[in-house]
């Protein structure tokens, strides 16, 4: 009944190569990449991945750093997240994810308040998270703007690989006025959506007064907001909306009608009731995890809403999301993990936070998988990575080991 | 998988047919009595809301008579006893007085909403219902049965005595702190304690003498605290830092209470002295660090330390913190960092039990306790087992098998409560 505890990783350092070249020997490697290999290996060389395949098929390079491991999988990709913004004391002077004086602020950017020494970036990157998609939390109209970063390097330039990955946004209870809230927050659900609209309007005008300056060659007249509003309606950057009642979905596939922006979901814990609609919108969602709180607006939310909306096709990701007190933030891992428990197989789940997060994110040709040419990023774990009781025993970024506590 | 819902569906037994005092056989399960160990091919009996007998099958002879049912494959623990949760909405007292122990748990209690029903749905038989911690003293809690009731007397634990059994809430550290009348201090907030307390050996005193005409008015406050002075109610005692809880070990020691230190998560760096006191822990275990300043250095490994220093340890959900469908988790994430696994189990159990003075009634498979139990469909500690039934005093509760408690144990639409439970003070400004 007890599932067999299988090899603990065994870290052997051999002569020193290149700072970036190492090989991951695993028991069984995920590679995501296609079916999961017994006895493989990772050969990463200058940080990138040279080769995967069989123990037999693979040759280290003398004095190439071998790590081993029960399974082996790809750095995991938290889909959204807030670490790094939102910091582990939750106190005034760590509490960046959120900027309550107004309710769009699309021009707040991640990386003038992204914290890589943060603790909790450590934390997660524990548990096999190399890769977050982290910024501007829900709860506001539009509450600024979210960044891609490793979770490894000391300064954000270091960390991060996609400074604007999305602008975030909030429909329904989650961005209807509360406590301490400045002025002009909205009251009610539909007064939330006309603030979006009337955003998405403004930058409409913008843009249609910078062409015609273009056209003759005159200076653009600069507005922060507009301009990366302006990004959102010509399709650089997703608009990434949190709505987890039904009818606030609905809002967004309607606003994403009207005005054609690139629309990712976030949350969604009221997809299962609007399946059909999500399919028709061939929009991407990047789901609830399974033990967010059933309180309030997600009062209805299931541990298997992952389950539910993979199988319906629905282009998926999942997330650590956001939380505003104790625990400051989830575990990817374990939210993995519930999936597999509640609905999805193994390697479903597993995809959910590599490959098919990279996908949703846009990433997926430096992250995501292990496949030759792609980052050498890779979690170790001295047993199947869901279980409860298992260990994740060693996280390399780039070639890089950046964490051997088994935690 | 399939196989087990077979077997179980062989076996359904509902509620009523216990009622008709034919002893219910359980065959063939991996029990785990908690008082004892492990039995592979387990024989449990339950007649008339107690556990009859718990032994190996190939030992003793199955009662004649008895509704037998074949449960092999399937895994038996003991009903989970949870120290520290706040299902049914609980309400403790306001915010006109730091202390407000005359306020009672029970008169704000809806055993209707659906944290009732998921507790069930986490194999929870036995809870203990605290008010909040935004307050030195927040008020009684309640302890509960999770049978299938309307009224929260129905649920209610009963002393000897026929009281409705329950502890105190008490809480220190920064919860507690908040604009007067609430105390600014640490060393404000036991001053206001110790006040209270003297105040109530004091009502104690007066109350003592023979003379009814000397007794002073009835205070309803100060009479509970006399109940903790005098050892018949424990106080349950949230606490994060390291010196707060050092300060109610203090406070313990002044008054002589029975003290359960709840949350503990700087326990690990404390243990001698929690461990000369000889006070038990009930333990909070969340998925990161922090969230709040006295909750930054919570550590897994507390559980293990703790237990290795031979501390009492529990568990709790601390319902919403925790979802109490999950409480199982918990204890694995603390064997994940070295807790042994029969420690666990006790932890989720037994100790729990103690920790609430019913460990004669509940907290282990044993004859002559209340037959509260949980069915599992695998290892206690995987995150791939899910609890298929939970039993209270021989009745069915949950069952995953019935679509309304399916929808409790995994969500979904008409499953939820539009609450948002207020949180720890969580308003105030320093948390």
């Amino acid at each position: 009944m007890i599932r067999p505890a299988l090899l603990a990783a065994l870290f052997l350092t051999v002569a020193q190569s290149s700072a970036q070249d190492i090989a991951v020997r695993g028991r069984i490697v995920h590679t995501m990449a296609g079916p999961r290999i017994e006895d493989g290996v990772v050969l990463v060389q200058g940080g990138k991945i040279a080769a995967v395949g069989r123990a037999s098929e693979v040759s280290i390079p003398d004095g190439v750093r071998v790590l081993e491991a029960a399974v082996v999988t790809p750095g995991l990709v938290d889909a959204h997240s807030s670490v790094g913004l939102a910091g582990w004391l939750n106190y005034a002077q760590d509490r960046d994810e959120l900027e309550r004086s107004a309710a769009v602020q699309p021009e707040l950017r991640a990386i003038d308040a992204y914290n890589p020494r943060e603790p909790l970036i450590e934390w997660v990157r524990g548990f096999g998270v190399t890769t977050i998609h982290t910024g501007h939390a829900p709860g506001a109209v539009i509450s600024g703007q979210t960044l891609i970063a490793k979770t490894r390097g000391d300064t954000v330039d270091q960390a991060v690989i996609v400074p604007c990955a999305m602008v975030a946004a909030t429909l329904g209870a989650g961005a209807v006025h509360q406590k301490g809230d400045g002025e002009g927050q909205p009251g009610t659900r539909a007064k939330a959506a006309a603030l979006l609209r009337a955003e998405l309007v403004r930058a409409r005008t913008w843009i249609e007064k910078r062409d015609k300056a273009l056209a003759k060659s005159e200076p653009v007249e600069r507005d922060l907001r507009a301009e990366i509003m302006a990004d959102v309606l010509e399709q650089r950057v997703p608009l990434l909306v949190t709505a987890q009642r039904a009818q606030d979905i609905s809002t967004a596939l309607r606003l994403q009608e009207e005005f054609g922006f690139r629309l990712v979901l976030d949350g969604a814990a009221e997809g299962p009731l609007v399946l059909d609609q999500l399919r028709a919108a061939h929009v991407p969602v990047i789901v609830h995890p399974p033990m967010f709180r059933a309180v309030g607006e997600t009062e209805n939310l299931s541990f298997e809403t992952p389950g539910l909306l993979r199988k319906a096709g629905i282009p998926l990701a999942l997330q650590s999301g956001y939380e505003s007190y104790v625990p400051r933030t989830r575990v990817l891992l374990f939210e993995a993990a519930e999936a597999a428990a509640y609905g999805l197989a193994f390697e479903e789940a597993l995809g959910l936070v590599t490959i098919d997060a990279a996908r949703l994110l846009g990433i997926d040709a430096r992250v995501g998988s292990l496949e030759n040419g792609k980052d050498g990023d890779i979690a170790l774990y001295d047993a199947d990575p869901f279980e409860y009781t298992s260990h994740c025993v060693g996280v390399v970024i780039e070639g890089r080991v950046v964490s051997d506590t088994p935690r | 998988m399939l196989v087990l819902a077979a077997a179980l569906a062989r076996g359904t037994v509902s509620g009523e047919l216990q009622q008709a005092e034919a002893p219910l056989a359980l065959v063939g399960a991996h029990l785990f009595p908690v008082a004892g160990p492990e039995i592979e091919n387990g024989l449990l009996v339950v007649q008339d809301g107690v556990i009859a007998h718990v032994g190996p099958l190939d030992s003793t002879p199955i009662p004649a008579g008895a509704v037998v049912r074949d449960v092999s494959g399937l895994v038996i623990l003991p009903g989970l006893v949870d120290t520290h949760t706040h299902i049914g909405q609980v309400e403790g007292g306001d915010s006109s007085a730091p202390l407000q122990p005359e306020v009672r748990a029970l008169d704000s209690i809806d055993v209707l909403e659906p944290g009732v029903q998921r507790a069930q749905a986490g194999g929870i038989t036995t809870v203990n219902v605290m008010p909040g911690s935004g307050h030195l003293c927040s008020g009684q809690t309640v302890y509960l049965k999770l049978r299938d009731g309307r009224t929260v007397e129905e649920l209610a634990i009963r002393t000897a005595d026929g009281r409705i059994a329950g502890g105190l809430k008490m809480a220190n550290g920064t919860n507690s702190r908040r604009d007067p009348p609430f105390p600014g201090t640490r060393a404000k907030s036991a001053a206001l304690v110790r006040e209270r307390f003297v105040a109530a050996q004091e009502y104690a005193r007066k109350m003592a003498d023979p003379d009814p005409e000397k007794h002073p008015p009835r205070d309803l406050g100060l009479e509970v605290l006399v109940e903790a002075l005098e050892g018949k109610r424990i106080v349950h005692h949230h606490t994060h830092r390291h010196d707060d809880i050092l300060t109610v070990l203090r406070l313990r020691e002044e008054f002589g209470l029975r003290v359960v230190l709840h949350h503990v998560s700087d326990g690990w760096k404390v243990v001698d002295e929690i461990a000369k006191a000889g006070v038990p822990c009930s333990l909070i275990v969340v998925d990161s660090p922090g969230g709040k300043l006295e909750a930054r250095d919570l550590r897994w490994e507390t559980g293990r330390t703790l237990s290795e220093a031979g501390v009492s340890v529990a568990f709790h959900t601390d319902d919403g913190i925790t979802d109490s469908r999950l409480f199982l988790r918990s204890a694995a994430l603390a064997v994940r960092a070295g807790l042994p696994r029969d420690r666990a189990l006790e932890a989720l159990t037994l100790a729990g039990a103690r920790m609430l003075d019913l460990d004669q009634r509940v907290g282990s498979l044993e004859a002559g306790k209340d037959a509260d139990f949980v069915v599992l469909d695998g290892d206690p500690f995987s995150v791939y087992t899910h609890v298929l039934e939970t039993w209270v005093e021989g009745r069915k509760v949950f069952d995953r098998t019935d679509p309304r408690d399916r929808l409790w144990a995994v969500g979904g639409q008409g499953a939820g409560s539009p609450y948002v439970p207020p949180c720890c003070g969580e308003e105030e400004e320093d948390r």
